[in-house]
């Protein structure tokens, strides 16, 4: 499917949801709590099928938090972006999808280690590189007087 | 000793007692000895963090060959090994790692730090959370080569400053160079 195809069939499927076409790839713009529901219909169904995530990212907003993912299908060999955004940049809370793709299980580790977002239902939400008494070092915010020379 | 020739002793001023057919006597210190013999036996702790490893991989190979200086034999295990390169960046995770590896080196030992990373935190100095900066933040270093990475033959120029160093300890003369280890 090219992009054009699938960002007619994802508008179809997903009305709720924010399409665009970017440079590369389709980009869609999910609200968080449809992102479980979102992510379920997008490797279901026959016609999309994206059974392989092969990244998932967080980016640190000035306003909010967003999770990348994205998303190919093996059989049909089309690419999507997801996106999904929380406001609260403090405690941000987003559903896992470690129970659709399970590679996302290690990812959502990284992203929590890094950006401290925390996964629901995620059944093993462990730090993944830094011990525990780290802050999460890749949010803009964050301020270390030992180790970091600022500049 | 693999010494050929006569000159060769000359030149580094050691008395011939006596000479004699198929050989002569020569006078030398045994610190002088234990020195050569250490200086030229330095077998490296195979260490790489980083694409500093790269570079000492070539040295380890037939274009550079350290096996001219008599340390071929990078050790996997830093029970049998002499020195660390540290080839490459250390990270706040990686340092009690390293230190435990300096620790179970025995003595004598010496540390090269290879790169600008080990040198100094090179390019992760700034604003970074994770990197040391310096390696001699978490052991002592004998012998800083900068570049990033450096050439083989910097950090063959490297090894031979080491082996300078190690040419001037002392173990047994009474008078104790400054800095050395004592025996």
């Amino acid at each position: 499917m090219t992009n054009e195809e699938l960002q007619a069939c994802l508008t179809g499927e997903f009305p709720k949801a924010e399409i665009t076409l970017g440079k590369q790839y389709v980009e869609m713009v999910v609200q968080a709590e449809d992102l479980h529901e979102t992510s379920a219909k997008l490797k279901a169904l026959p016609v999309l099928s994206f059974d392989y995530l092969f990244c998932l990212t967080g980016v640190d907003y000035p306003e909010k938090m967003q999770i990348v993912y994205h998303l190919e299908s093996v059989k049909h060999r089309h690419t999507l972006v997801l996106k999904t955004n929380t406001a609260d940049r403090v405690d941000p809370k987003v559903d896992t999808v470690s129970d659709v793709w399970q590679t996302a299980k290690y990812h959502e580790r990284e992203v929590y280690d890094l950006l401290g977002v925390k996964f629901n239902n995620h059944n093993d939400l462990r730090r993944l590189f830094l011990d525990d008494t780290w802050g999460f070092p890749l949010r803009k915010d964050y301020k270390d007087e030992v180790r970091i020379v600022e500049r | 000793m693999g010494v050929k020739s006569k000159k060769e002793f000359e030149a580094n001023d050691y008395p011939i007692l006596a000479e004699y057919e198929g050989g002569s006597i020569v006078l030398a210190k045994l610190d002088d000895l234990i020195n050569w013999s250490r200086a030229n036996s330095l077998w490296p702790l195979t260490f790489g963090t980083r694409c500093c490893a790269i570079e000492f991989m070539a040295v380890g190979a037939s274009r550079h060959d350290m096996s001219r200086f008599g340390m071929e034999v990078a050790r996997a295990t830093p029970r049998q090994a002499d020195l660390i390169i540290i080839s490459g960046t250390i990270n706040y995770k990686m340092a009690p790692v390293l230190r435990r590896l300096y620790d179970q080196i025995a003595d004598p030992k010496y540390v090269v730090a290879m790169g600008g990373c080990a040198v100094s935190g090179g390019p992760f100095f700034y604003n970074s959370y994770a990197v040391v900066k310096g390696a001699d933040h978490v052991i002592p270093v004998d012998v800083y080569i900068p570049g990033c990475p450096p050439r083989p033959e910097a950090l063959l120029y490297g090894m031979l400053q080491l082996h300078k160093k190690i040419k001037r300890q002392r173990y047994f003369s009474r008078k104790q160079q400054k800095n050395t280890p004592q025996p």
